[in-house]
C-alpha cells in the first residue's frame, strides 16, 4: 500500500502547481541585475547605474535546442587552471562508477572522480592527465567543469616510485589493525594501482 | 518501504571525511612524481599557521606551526 503513496503524492503535486523547472530548461543568465537597476533609477534617475559584478561576467551560455558539435571544457586545479574554455570533441573522466565518456549533448551530470586518467580528445590529439580525485560537472549546455586537487600529465609519473608505493601499501594493508589504518592503506593501494594502470595503459 | 542504507565508501565508514581522503590521494600522487616536479609539488603541500588560545579576552602565547602534510 505504501509503495503507491509516493507516486500518488507526486501526481497530486505535479498537477497542482508548476514546480521549479530543471536546470536543463534555464534560459541564458541575465547580463544585468534588473531589480537593482530599477531601484537605482527610482532613487537617482539622472545618474547611470553602476555595473554590478553580473555585468562583468560572461553570461552562462543557454541550453541550445540542438546538440552542439563541440564540448567546452574547463579543467581547474587549486593552484592553476589547466584548461580554460577549450572546445573539444570528447573527454573521458575517471568517475567512481567507471570511465565515463562525455560527448557534446551529454545529460547534465555531477560525477565524483576516483584516482585515474582523464583524457581530452580534440581531433586526432589526446591529452592525458592523471587525476588524484575531484568532481566533474557536466551542464546541459555542454560545458564541462572538472575540478581536481592534483593532476599531472602521465609522463611525469615515476614508475619505480609507483611500484615501491604499491608494495609498501599492500604490506601495510595486511598488517593494519584499526579501521582508520586499514582505510589509509586501502587508499594507498587504490591510488598506486591506478597510477600503475595509467603508466601501462 | 525499503530502509535505505546508502552504500558508503570505505573511507567514510572508517570515519574519514572526503577532504581528508582527497588530500591523502593528492599527496600520494605528488609522492610518485619525477624529480623536478616532485620538489615543486612538495612546496604546494606546506601549511603554515599560528594557533593561539584566548583566555579572559587576551591571547595567550601563540604557537606557530608549519606542518608539511601529515594525516
Amino acid at each position: 500500500m505504501y509503495r503507491q503513496a509516493s507516486r500518488r503524492l507526486i501526481q497530486a503535486l505535479g498537477n497542482g502547481g508548476r514546480r521549479r523547472p530543471f536546470s536543463t530548461d534555464l534560459p541564458a543568465a541575465p547580463t544585468e541585475d534588473a531589480a537593482f537597476v530599477e531601484a537605482w533609477r527610482k532613487v537617482a534617475p539622472n545618474i547611470d547605474p553602476p555595473k554590478t559584478p553580473l555585468a562583468f561576467m560572461k553570461p552562462r551560455p543557454p541550453t541550445p535546442s540542438s546538440i552542439p558539435s563541440k564540448l567546452t571544457v574547463n579543467f581547474v586545479l587549486p593552484y592553476q587552471s589547466e584548461i580554460a574554455n577549450k572546445e573539444v570533441d570528447m573527454v573521458i573522466v575517471p568517475a567512481t562508477t567507471g570511465q565515463m565518456g562525455v560527448l557534446p549533448g551529454h545529460v547534465a551530470t555531477i560525477a565524483e572522480l576516483k584516482p585515474g586518467v582523464l583524457s581530452v580528445h580534440e581531433g586526432n590529439e589526446v591529452t592525458k592527465y592523471f587525476v588524484s580525485s575531484g568532481f566533474a560537472f557536466i551542464h546541459a549546455n555542454s560545458v564541462t567543469d572538472i575540478v581536481a586537487v592534483e593532476a599531472v600529465p602521465v609522463d611525469r609519473i615515476d614508475p619505480s616510485l609507483v611500484q615501491k608505493g604499491l608494495a609498501d601499501f599492500t604490506q601495510k594493508l595486511n598488517s593494519a589493525t584499526t579501521d582508520l589504518e586499514k582505510a589509509e592503506a586501502q587508499i594507498g593501494v587504490d591510488v598506486h594501482s591506478a597510477l600503475n594502470a595509467a603508466l601501462s595503459g | 518501504m525499503a530502509s535505505t542504507a546508502a552504500a558508503v565508501p570505505f573511507w567514510r565508514a572508517a570515519g574519514m571525511t572526503y577532504i581528508t581522503y582527497s588530500n591523502i590521494c593528492a599527496s600520494l600522487v605528488r609522492g610518485c612524481l619525477k624529480e623536478p616536479y616532485r620538489s615543486d609539488a612538495g612546496a604546494r603541500e606546506k601549511v603554515h599557521f599560528a594557533v593561539s588560545k584566548w583566555a579572559n579576552g587576551k591571547p595567550e602565547k601563540s604557537s606557530i606551526r608549519s606542518d608539511s602534510h601529515s594525516e
